[in-house]
């Protein structure tokens, strides 16, 4: 099964694993929770989770819409942080995203005779970049966005059981 | 290429429209087509709404979950244990 677009399981699923665990060992490293307040373990959540989304974006990197997205969304948060002139940067970058994704099929004209509309807008604000996407892509991009998703949940379960 | 239709070849087909509609519905175990047949690209598309949602919330409870016991964790012996079940299935 040779085909370039489908999602190879073993090597998504382990490059994924190697990148999560490695951030899990840092966010613990970071600071020792021997003081267990709820801010401290709310941080720590919020670590854990950037860094669920991050392994997941990164072992799939610019193949999809929605990684790249999720990518953008990511670095632009981190940029912001440092350095908060860099927002003209990232608006340019997502433009890019967005030119990439519409240049095809118009996006709401052929939706009108189908009978989704209110559907596929609302899937649209679930998957990441899923604005910009016209329908074909977006239903393409979500079947795949799916699959990862519960690659992350999988990711989870062995490590939830220690 | 000749076009069928005034418009550009750029618009998606109803065929195409179908096959990516039924893929969906290919992933919820709850519209499983040998029971349901053919169910309507809203509801499908409804259905997939929800469950990105669930594996979403999901995520987010694990990593919560994950936060207050990350201490008492052995991370590195889970490292190998990890790929290895997972390359097994």
């Amino acid at each position: 099964m040779n085909n370039p677009h489908h999602l190879n399981p073993t090597s998504l699923k382990s490059r994924f694993t190697t990148r999560f665990l490695r951030a899990l060992t840092k966010i613990r490293a970071q600071k020792p929770i021997s003081s267990s307040s709820p801010t401290e373990i709310f941080r720590r959540y919020r670590r854990i989770k950037v860094a669920a989304d991050k392994s997941m974006a990164y072992s799939v990197r610019s193949r999809r819409i929605w990684s790249r997205a999720m990518l953008w969304k990511l670095r632009s948060r981190s940029y912001r942080r440092q350095d908060p002139c860099s927002g003209r940067r990232s608006g340019k970058t997502n433009q890019a995203i967005m030119k990439k994704s519409s240049n095809e099929n118009t996006t709401t004209r052929r939706e009108d005779g189908v009978g989704f509309v209110e559907e596929a807008d609302e899937l649209r604000q679930l998957v990441p970049g899923g604005e910009t996407m016209n329908l074909c892509n977006l239903l393409d991009e979500t079947a795949h966005y799916i699959k990862c998703l519960t690659t992350q949940v999988q990711l989870f379960s062995p490590i939830g059981k220690g | 290429m000749s076009s069928q239709r005034s418009t550009s070849s750029n618009k998606i087909t109803d065929d195409e429209l179908t096959a990516l509609i039924l893929r969906l519905q290919t992933l919820l175990p709850q519209l499983d087509q040998s029971r349901h047949g053919r169910v309507s690209a809203a509801k499908v598309l409804n259905e997939i709404c929800s469950y990105i949602r669930r594996l979403q919330n999901e995520v987010d409870g694990l990593s919560g979950r994950l936060s207050q016991c990350l201490d008492s964790m052995d991370l590195t012996g889970f490292d190998a244990e990890i790929v290895r079940d997972l390359l097994q299935q």
